[in-house]
């Protein structure tokens, strides 16, 4: 655990890239099996533990310590992982051997939900504070490190001298702790071979259109596409196992049982999961609050299925029958998935049409006019790109509408965590709409982030300026019509909604810019937020 | 005699009107005593100050000859007399020269502490404890939270950091006085012996270290003007921590940033000041040793001066001892 735990405290603080990197593969060269496989997991996001609770950890240091010191120190460190790894005192003759974290995985996962106390407490007895931070993070399952899952393959294609395309294609097929993996990487085996048919294979990430980036690039170069406001899936049918997949590889086939009944051609696809019509049908396309009904269930009821049908806008093909095509430049591999489309069952399967144009200012003025609201703006795919894992930049881009903005009024405030935990950081804003007492402040949603760290100074001097009222950890700021303050607040996407007072639910909401130019009976008023909802319906 | 009459604070700091002389005094005073040189204790303009020789000492480096009216040499261990309050200093494992000061008139004796450390330290003598009947005590790393680890094992971490990352420089932040020879001194220890280089703040307090005998090895400057000025890969460079966010940084091969202090410990201290490399040195008692140091003194009340004062208030409470805070302002306590 100490070698981990010391890589954690190094890649948390390193900010370069090839430093990171070169700690990683120091680190994989140097810790054995299965530890190392392990510790690839959890830095990958790979990694299944019972989670243990934040209040679990709390309490166990409880049982050693005064609540009053716990909480001088808590609200000093800012992050109870933190403090319970720094405060814990193992008992004189606790033993003080290190424990490999291969064995703390392997113990964690074969422990019952009972035994969990005992067995978190005996571990925090035998680490050192370092080895007890890392373990609390690990089964909080907030290990934040600053490592991508992309950056973790790159150290390992470096570790064995291999191309990271090799390690993202195989990377699906593999599970913790990685031994084959390895073995392969230190050059003492052979290439894994992946038995399991229709594993997920990454997909192919787009980067947003920096400020004046298109100049450089030259149209007749690109192909445009809608981006649709669904979910991005891959579609497998491979060996005579079908499965459908979210972007970051979920296994999501129970919730679309009629799309995977519908998969009767061999191949693996990628598109945006939809509902209502298709293209070829003539019902129209739901927008994302209807695909928000059939989301996140492991079944789907008959009355779902009539009443919000997926289907599948296909963008592109990776496997076409059983042949890895992802060599192949966009554009023959678009050919394979329009004769796949085709043949396939129309009402679960479209093909996402080409958009034509021939200038920047052309597409540009599509990408902020779309002919459907599910519509959130376009992407670029260079004709002769291959299907690549993961986001690289160059290829493909996205373009997306500009989001919307509204202003609103800061009304509560609550201290941040981590590296603002000094800081009033959450805010939760409301607009103006007319109630029982006349016109009041409603509040429609909640931002951390958005602001520079300039702007958060001024935001947090204003919170501790204007308080009017407490409640435990948030502070009531002042609201009124001519004495407030007014931030824009810009957001992905609105929705109706019956868990908020408003009756409104913005996507991303974050806070663009502040307003110190306005007075807060300047700022928007419900009604808006309304009449956006309106607009996309 | 109550031991409130015979020492408490005024607005320039812990007086003793019996003798009328103030212990670290934040601003010009007529009779000083001085527990040790960091410059948030150790100011200039006093008319008489009091201080062990090496304080003296570091003293005139810092701020030249005329730091004050007259000066006097308190040796540890005797006694000295003023207006019959009988006066002592000991040895406080701070840095080179700190002391801790025993007061005692009429049957009652407090001891100030000054800052201190339990653990031993290659520069400067141990800790003594001295029993007393009022024990003050900062409270600079006062919470739980804090256990400093084995700086022996931290300073591995850094030379396994060189081993690591041969082409780039190593900046290793640590303040001018104590702590920067201290981190020297332990990187000799563990048998590191290239030059080690210094920016120019250090230079002084470095060649005072050596002339008192403490062996710190080569040092080289780390500032060189001209056409072939090195740059550093694969060398140490210890100088203070504001140097590093400065230009000056910026000529060296690819420079990590380390920063020698107990603040280290806690990891968003580390990030908000982009450190890179935190070892986690401290000058100062952590949490055991402070609550070990007030069991081993086992003094009848406990008043404590800076830091986390409420921590440490709350545990001599849970512990039957009676101790309150002193609210001393003008100390810097996150200055290590």
């Amino acid at each position: 655990m100490k070698a981990f735990a010391e890589l954690l405290n190094r890649l948390v603080l390193t900010p370069q890239r090839n430093a990171k990197i070169r700690l990683l593969v120091d680190y994989f060269r140097t810790t054995p099996d299965p530890s190392r496989g392990y510790a690839l997991a959890a830095i990958a996001g790979t990694l299944s533990l019972t989670a243990v609770k934040p209040a679990l950890i709390r309490d166990l240091l409880l049982e050693r310590m005064d609540e009053v010191l716990f909480q001088y120190s808590y609200d000093y460190v800012g992050d109870l992982a933190e403090t319970v790894s720094l405060a814990w005192e193992p008992p004189a003759d606790a033993a003080r051997a290190d424990i490999p974290l291969g064995e703390i995985i392997e113990r964690l996962q074969r422990t019952g939900r009972t035994e969990v106390r005992s067995l978190v407490r005996d571990t925090l007895d035998r680490l050192d504070s370092s080895g007890r931070f890392a373990f609390l993070k690990l089964v909080t399952g907030g290990l934040r490190i600053g490592v991508s899952a992309r950056l973790a393959k790159q150290a390992l294609a470096d570790m064995g001298g291999k191309d990271v395309g090799e390690i993202e294609r195989l990377w699906h097929g593999l599970a913790p702790p990685y031994l084959p993996l390895f073995l392969w990487l230190s050059g003492d085996g052979e290439m894994p071979v992946l038995k399991t048919p229709a594993v997920f294979h990454s997909v192919m990430l787009a980067t947003p259109v920096a400020e004046r980036e298109l100049e450089g690039l030259d149209p007749a170069d690109f192909a445009a596409e809608w981006k649709w406001d669904g979910i991005r899936v891959q579609l497998a049918n491979s060996g005579g196992v079908r499965r459908l997949y979210s972007r970051s590889g979920d296994d999501i086939s129970g919730a679309f049982p009629e799309i995977l009944d519908a998969a009767d051609f061999t191949g693996v696809i990628d598109g945006e999961l939809l509902v209502g019509g298709t293209a070829r049908s003539n019902r129209a396309t739901g927008s994302f609050a209807d695909l928000q009904q059939r989301l996140n269930r492991k079944t789907v009821s008959r009355r779902l299925l009539a009443e919000f049908p997926a289907f599948i806008r296909g963008y592109d093909t990776l496997f076409s029958g059983e042949q890895d095509i992802r060599p192949e430049p966009f554009l023959v591999r678009r050919e394979a998935l329009s004769a796949l489309i085709d043949s396939a069952s129309p009402q679960h399967f479209d093909l996402s049409p080409l958009v034509s144009f021939s200038s920047w200012e052309e597409l540009d003025r599509l990408r902020s006019s779309p002919p459907e609201p599910v519509i959130e703006g376009v992407m670029l795919k260079r004709l002769d790109s291959p299907y690549l894992a993961g986001r690289v930049k160059g290829p493909w881009f996205k373009w997306k509408r500009e989001p919307f903005n509204i202003d609103a009024v800061l009304m509560y405030a609550q201290r941040g965590h981590g590296k603002r935990s000094s800081y009033y950081s959450d805010f939760t804003f409301g607009v103006w709409t007319e109630g029982e007492d006349g016109t009041a402040l409603v509040p429609v949603g909640k931002a951390y982030f958005g602001f520079t760290d300039a702007e958060l100074a001024i935001l947090d001097r204003f919170v501790r300026d204007n308080t009017v009222e407490r409640f435990g950890p948030v502070r009531a700021v002042r609201a009124e019509p001519d004495a407030g303050f007014v931030v824009e607040v810009a957001f992905e996407g609105i929705n109706r909604s019956t868990r908020h007072r408003s009756g409104v639910a913005m996507r991303f909401p974050r806070i663009s810019r502040l307003r110190p130019d306005k007075l807060p009976r300047d700022a928007d008023r419900l009604e808006t937020l309304q009449a956006m909802i309106a607009a996309r319906a | 005699m109550k031991p409130e009459t015979l020492l408490y604070p005024a607005p320039k700091g812990l007086y003793c009107e019996k003798g009328n002389f103030y212990i670290d005094p934040v601003q010009p005073v007529e009779r000083a005593l001085i527990t040790h040189g960091h410059s948030d204790h150790a100011r200039a303009g006093h008319g008489h100050v009091l201080a062990t020789r090496e304080t003296l000492d570091i003293m005139r480096l810092r701020y030249g000859d005329g730091f004050c009216g007259a000066s006097e040499i308190a040796r540890l261990g005797e006694t000295i007399v003023i207006d019959g309050v009988r006066l002592c200093f000991h040895p406080a494992g701070h840095v080179l020269g700190s002391a801790q000061v025993s007061i005692e008139a009429n049957g009652t004796r407090i001891v100030v502490s000054g800052d201190y450390k339990r653990r031993p330290d290659p520069t400067c003598l141990s800790f003594e404890p001295v029993p007393c009947d009022v024990f003050i005590t900062e409270a600079t790393f006062g919470l739980p939270v804090f256990h400093h680890p084995d700086d022996r094992a931290e300073v591995l971490r850094l030379l396994q950091s060189l081993g690591q990352f041969p082409e780039r420089a190593h900046l290793v932040g640590a303040y001018a006085l104590g702590k920067a020879q201290r981190v020297i001194a332990l990187l000799r220890r563990q048998g590191y012996h290239a030059p080690i280089h210094i920016h120019g703040a250090l230079a002084k307090l470095c060649e005072y270290y050596q002339r008192e005998g403490i062996d710190l090895g080569e040092i080289r400057h780390a500032t060189v003007e001209g056409e072939n000025r090195p740059d550093l890969a694969g060398a140490i460079i210890v100088g203070p921590p504001s140097a590093f966010s400065d230009r000056w940084a910026r000529r060296f091969a690819e420079p990590l940033a380390a920063f020698a202090s107990g603040w280290m410990l806690i990891r968003q201290r580390a990030k908000q000041r982009g450190v890179e490399l935190p070892l986690v040195i401290s000058d100062h008692c952590d949490w055991a040793e402070l609550t070990q140091t007030i069991r081993d003194i086992a003094p009848g009340e406990v008043w404590v001066t800076h830091g986390r004062e409420e921590a440490l208030v709350r545990w001599c409470q849970l512990e039957g001892i009676p101790a309150r805070p002193l609210h001393l302002v003008g100390y810097d306590d996150e200055g290590e």
